[in-house]
């Protein structure tokens, strides 16, 4: 399992998308590829912003399809990012 | 809002062609303090004593890069005395995060994004101005989307899911479309004013009475607003927004009222385009 502790990356407020896009294309991506399972640790971020989460994550699902959240933990999320990852995987879910 | 207007017309002006009349009013000492006559070019010939700014407004502001709109987002904060209040700041630095990330990905302005914000005691309000001299709304929505006039284009930016980047549902690897639906819903549910400007059109969000019930609208045009349509044109994009501290609800509750009406709108246009097949 790869493990990603985001804080020490983003900071507390995660809204750089250009980091989000980073971590996907050249950790995130390249260890589901492999099959290996991906930990996104968010302990210390408070808040991340829409815009955030969806650089982080919303290809991945395109790519591999919603199940490719059996592979992905999100670990230590607080009220806030749980709910925008959320909302998320669920809009990435209803799309065309 | 309207000072980082100035300051966003002015920073493209040769400051020799810039003249600035002598004025009486007090008012002068405060341009002087959020830096407009510096960010001009020009000096003001006041001389005051500099008290520290914080808790009480963030001068004129350039923002061009990710690196630079991370560490104002750092610093924004601090300066504006609500660190030990995140009920307070998240909406603050998410707003601000949001609509600067715009900018610098989307307006193609040369200057980024020109912002200035101020405390107001009294009513305990915020109010930020964030500008850009680009491209504007239109000429970003018009590459994947039809829309007749300025208004038009700021409707559909308003509206959940629709981006510039791509016709589909669910946006781009890096775009969703959710960004400035996220803002004017963060400010309808804490009865913020709210306004958009872009063009020559005008999307003025109307503040909301604390006995008004809390209704998301994913249709910016069923939101209780005013609206211009031909104001003199502004090459780019203007967006103010006051946030009333007393008013602010806990963001996590605002991320449930976002999301119900996030997937109410993409249901609803689901079935504006759902055919059913002629028999006859």
């Amino acid at each position: 399992m790869i493990k990603i502790e985001l804080l020490s990356i983003v900071g507390s407020f995660a809204e750089n998308k250009d980091k989000a896009k980073e971590l996907r294309t050249k950790i995130i991506n390249p260890a589901l590829k492999k099959g290996d399972f991906v930990e996104l640790d968010f302990t210390g971020v408070n808040s991340a912003t829409q815009s955030f989460i969806h650089a982080l994550i919303s290809q991945l699902i395109r790519q591999y399809g919603i199940d490719v959240l059996d592979k992905i933990n999100f670990k230590n999320c607080n009220n806030t990012v749980q709910k925008i990852i959320e909302i998320v995987t669920d809009y990435m879910q209803f799309r065309e | 809002m309207v000072i980082a207007m100035v300051a966003a017309l002015g920073k493209n002006i040769n400051p020799e062609k810039i003249k600035i009349e002598s004025f009486e009013a007090r008012s002068k000492h405060y341009f002087e303090r959020i830096g407009l006559f510096k960010f001009l070019g020009k000096d003001s010939g006041m001389s005051i004593t500099a008290h520290d700014p914080s808790g009480r407004f963030i001068p004129l502001t350039k923002i061009k890069n990710s690196t630079q709109q991370t560490k104002f987002l750092t610093e924004m904060i601090p300066l504006l005395h609500l660190v030990d209040n995140p009920k307070q700041t998240e909406p603050i630095q998410y707003i601000v995060g949001e609509l600067v990330r715009n900018v610098i990905e989307h307006s193609q302005a040369k200057d980024g994004a020109i912002l200035c914000a101020q405390y107001y005691k009294k009513s305990n309000t915020i109010r930020i101005g964030i500008v850009d001299g680009g491209i504007g709304i239109r000429k970003t929505i018009t590459k994947s989307h039809l829309a007749a006039d300025d208004f038009e284009a700021l409707r559909l930016a308003l509206m959940p899911g629709i981006t510039g980047t791509t016709r589909k549902e669910g946006g781009t690897a890096d775009n969703a479309g959710a960004g400035l639906f996220f803002i004017k819903s963060i400010a309808h549910v804490n009865r913020d004013f709210f306004l958009i400007y872009s063009g020559t059109a005008m999307f003025k969000l109307l503040k909301r009475s604390p006995s008004e019930e809390i209704s998301l609208q994913s249709k910016p045009i069923n939101d209780r607003h005013s609206k211009q349509k031909a104001l003199p044109y502004w090459n780019g994009t203007v967006v103010g927004i006051d946030i009333a501290l007393d008013e602010t609800q806990e963001f996590s509750v605002l991320l449930d009222l976002i999301r119900d009406i996030y997937f109410t709108s993409i249901r609803e246009r689901r079935k504006e385009k759902y055919r059913k097949p002629k028999f006859t």
